[in-house]
């Protein structure tokens, strides 16, 4: 990122065209308005089930005293791992250079807050006295990897939200006069939002210098929002928990889901939002490669984590493996593994898959199997403690989630879909001034 | 007492007389009469609410804070409310001076599941929710199966209390590791941490939480359960207390149990009321720890399975049936 901004863009006749192409899909139109309908109605049914959880409590679930973490553990894991991207996109990529990553840089830090903000609640939903939430502030004990995860995890989204807000102030100030499309209540609140930026040389210097802070201190936080994740797994002695390489095992795996959220949504917007102009071929190509690279790593680490016990057969290392290689879960770790990571990968390395629509749907399954992968990593392991489960009901010697239990993860993914919703439609998603002075600075000196 | 007081008032007329001054002595005398009929009414009545709270004053043996035993009469006992906050301190730092220990002769239990019921019925559980639990042990194919009771282990070196995020679960000085179920917020992450599987969870509401409702919450017994909660092994620390053996242990009808203090050396079986010397006991049967390379550090030891003199059932069929 450059250090100074050339205002200059700012009477460029290519900002009125950019901004005009960029603010057009902003707005309510009728799809937003039946599309967040339908997502508020299947949502207030998920608060009910959530209601009767509260109520009658966990037993309404499939959890018990053995599998005791199951889908809603999971569920954070994944949703801690998808927010990730956001760091890996705006911070390492964009401050090494890369000027591909600018117009998906905001769809990134959307994706970011939205599953950071909204995996604190997934997290609620798991406890068994959601009520004594504030226990962990007033009585918090700093040697618990859940203090650690509470506290990173709420830095991570505040500087997230940061990182999304900053760079929309200037876009905001852009937009006056220009949205007059949608509602006054819309124009107002950019009025408010754009803290009456002026578009100084002097403010453009700060807003890069905090900017440039911001993206510098995420690197940290994101690493170790996920890595004390892992360590919820990898500080106790279980067998297919106890790992040393959970940690870069967690990033890596969350690199992964978050570039095919990003795909996922860049695709949606491109298509949607007619900015093919601005998210090319070239964007998908170049998150297909990153998509590819991150694989690979993972795959790397999911060779190391399974091939080695699976070598050693120590006795309830055995167990495990047995159980995720032939056993009650092979079907779901060989779809995950296969469909999720390995025939991505071998497609990806081609330039046709590359195409928008291709990595939508490679996308789509890399992310659903991101999520059953956390799901694989949680669950097996519960399914065999030291010591052989007897004398307890039947019912308790399994996990099945119950309809209950999905409804709520089902109602915490529709809050992030809705947050994302909310920040692509009704704001720039592309920042304005950033596309402007990129396309200005090329006129001058054509680059790349 | 009455009697004695018309008397007087009775001399004092007659003399009135003999001064001849009748008239006045008339309204004395009545006023008299009146004034000590009273006071006899009065002294009958206080006499009459005397005999009426004699019962009452008899003595009760009363238990001090320090372990005195004394008595006091009835009615000046008052009724006090218990100081909630300092009883959950005394709970938290357990009892001075003691490392308690239990010992477990594998030989000797025959799953009679009396220490399950005892323990269950005592800390207010349903059937199938265990401090304590029997399970059926194989350690490879060859080799034979025994019963091995598993109560909470009160590692020296707890993996649950180190990753407790608000200090609900903690370790006592005498050893034991106890749960504050009116600070677990049912993260479970306990659970997650335990190898030995000795934690549940109140997936729903207890089985007693209506007759419990309103209870002072004791720590060291965990009554009354909460939904939503953990709950574990105590070591029945509340029988500890008063100086008891542990529900468990004082229930088995054959002998497993030896419970007592590491600092004294002592173990006392549960059954035959007998004491032995710990390090003795763990040296003659070869008393060894479950799964040691842990590095958990249990204060639980077992002896083993050897010269059983009776058959081994497996009685998992059947129990399933029943639960």
């Amino acid at each position: 990122m450059a250090s100074e901004v050339n205002t200059d863009f700012l009477h460029n006749k290519k900002l009125d065209s950019i901004a005009a192409d960029i603010l057009r899909p902003v707005g309510i139109t009728q799809g937003f308005v039946v599309w967040m309908g339908f997502l508020g109605v299947s949502l207030l049914g998920c608060i009910y089930a959530y209601y009767i959880q509260f109520d009658k409590g966990l037993i309404v679930t499939g959890l018990r005293d053995y599998i005791s973490w199951g889908m809603y553990i999971a569920n954070f894991v994944f949703f801690v791992a998808t927010s990730l991207v956001g760091m890996l996109i705006s911070s390492i990529l964009g401050l090494i250079g890369f000027k591909w990553v600018k117009p998906i840089a905001r769809i990134a830090e959307i994706i970011a807050v939205a599953f950071a903000a909204i995996a604190g609640l997934v997290i609620v939903s798991d406890m068994g006295r959601p009520e004594r939430l504030p226990y962990v502030f007033m009585y918090g004990r700093i040697q618990s990897p859940i203090i650690w995860d509470v506290t990173v995890v709420t830095t991570y989204m505040v500087i997230s939200a940061l990182l999304y807000f900053l760079p929309l102030i200037p876009d905001l100030a852009i937009s006056k006069g220009r949205i007059g499309h949608t509602p006054k209540w819309l124009q107002s609140t950019y009025e408010i939002l754009s803290v009456n930026w002026q578009h100084t040389p002097q403010q453009y210097k700060i807003l890069l210098k905090a900017m440039r802070i911001l993206l510098i201190l995420i690197i940290p936080t994101a690493f170790a929002i996920h890595t004390v994740t892992s360590w919820l797994f990898a500080v106790t002695l279980r067998p297919g928990w106890d790992s040393t390489i959970f940690g870069p095992y967690f990033l890596t795996g969350a690199f992964v889901a978050g570039s095919a959220a990003v795909v996922i949504v860049m695709y949606f917007v491109r298509t949607n939002y007619k900015l093919e102009k601005y998210l090319t071929h070239h964007h998908f190509d170049m998150m297909g490669k990153l998509l590819v690279l991150v694989s690979i790593i993972y795959l790397y680490f999911n060779i190391n984590e399974y091939l080695l016990p699976a070598f050693k057969m120590k006795t309830a290392e055995a167990v495990h493996i047995h159980d995720l290689f032939v056993g009650e879960y092979a079907f779901m770790f060989w779809c995950v593994q296969l469909l999720g990571l390995i025939i991505p990968i071998i497609l990806l390395l081609f330039k046709v898959f590359r195409k928008p629509f291709s990595m939508l749907v490679i996308s789509i399954f890399v992310l659903v199997a991101a999520w059953f992968k956390r799901y694989l990593i949680v669950v097996p392991t519960q399914d065999h403690p030291f010591l052989p489960k007897q004398f307890v009901p039947d019912a308790w010697m399994v996990y099945h989630p119950t309809v209950i239990e999905t409804a709520i993860t089902v109602g915490t993914l529709l809050l992030v879909i809705i947050i994302i919703t909310i920040l692509v439609k009704l704001f720039p998603v592309i920042p304005i001034w950033e596309m402007a002075e990129e396309q200005t600075g090329n006129d001058e000196s054509p680059q790349d | 007492m009455s009697n004695n007081n018309k008397s007087t008032g009775h001399d004092h007329v007659s003399r009135e007389q003999e001064n001849g001054n009748s008239r006045r002595a008339f309204f004395r005398n009545l006023g008299l009469i009146g004034a000590t009929t009273a006071a006899g009414g009065a002294a009958i009545y206080s006499g009459y609410q005397y005999e009426q709270s004699k019962p009452n004053h008899d003595f009760v043996k009363v238990l001090t804070s320090d372990n005195r035993l004394v008595e006091v009469p009835r009615d000046q006992i008052k009724n006090i409310k218990v100081d909630h906050n300092q009883l959950t301190k005394l709970g938290r730092e357990g009892l001075k001076g003691h490392r308690f220990v239990m010992v477990i002769d594998l030989s000797k239990c025959r799953n009679a599941r009396k220490c399950i019921s005892a323990c269950q019925s005592a800390h207010h559980l349903r059937p199938h929710e265990y401090h304590i639990n029997t399970l059926i042990m194989q350690e490879s194919q060859n080799t034979a199966p025994y019963y091995m009771p598993k109560p909470c282990q009160h590692c020296d070196n707890p993996p649950c209390v180190a990753v407790c995020p608000v200090d609900a679960t903690f370790k006592r000085q005498d050893g034991i590791v106890l749960i504050d179920n009116e600070r677990c917020i049912g993260c479970r992450f306990c659970i997650a941490a335990c190898p030995y599987s000795a934690r549940l969870f109140h997936w729903e509401e207890p089985v007693m939480a209506e007759s419990d409702k309103g209870k002072e919450y004791n720590i060291e017994l965990n009554v009354p359960q909460r939904k939503g909660t953990i709950t574990k092994c105590l070591f029945s620390s509340d029988r500890l207390r008063e100086g008891k053996l542990p529900y468990c242990v004082s229930a088995c009808p054959n002998g497993v149990y030896y419970f007592g203090d590491e600092n004294q050396d002592a173990v006392t079986n549960g059954t035959s009321k007998e004491t032995f010397r710990l390090s003795e006991l763990l040296k003659v049967n070869g008393g060894y720890q479950l799964m040691p390379e842990l590095g958990t550090k249990p204060r639980v030891y077992y002896l083993p399975p050897k010269n059983r003199l009776f058959e081994f059932k497996d009685e998992r069929g059947q129990e399933k049936e029943t639960t």
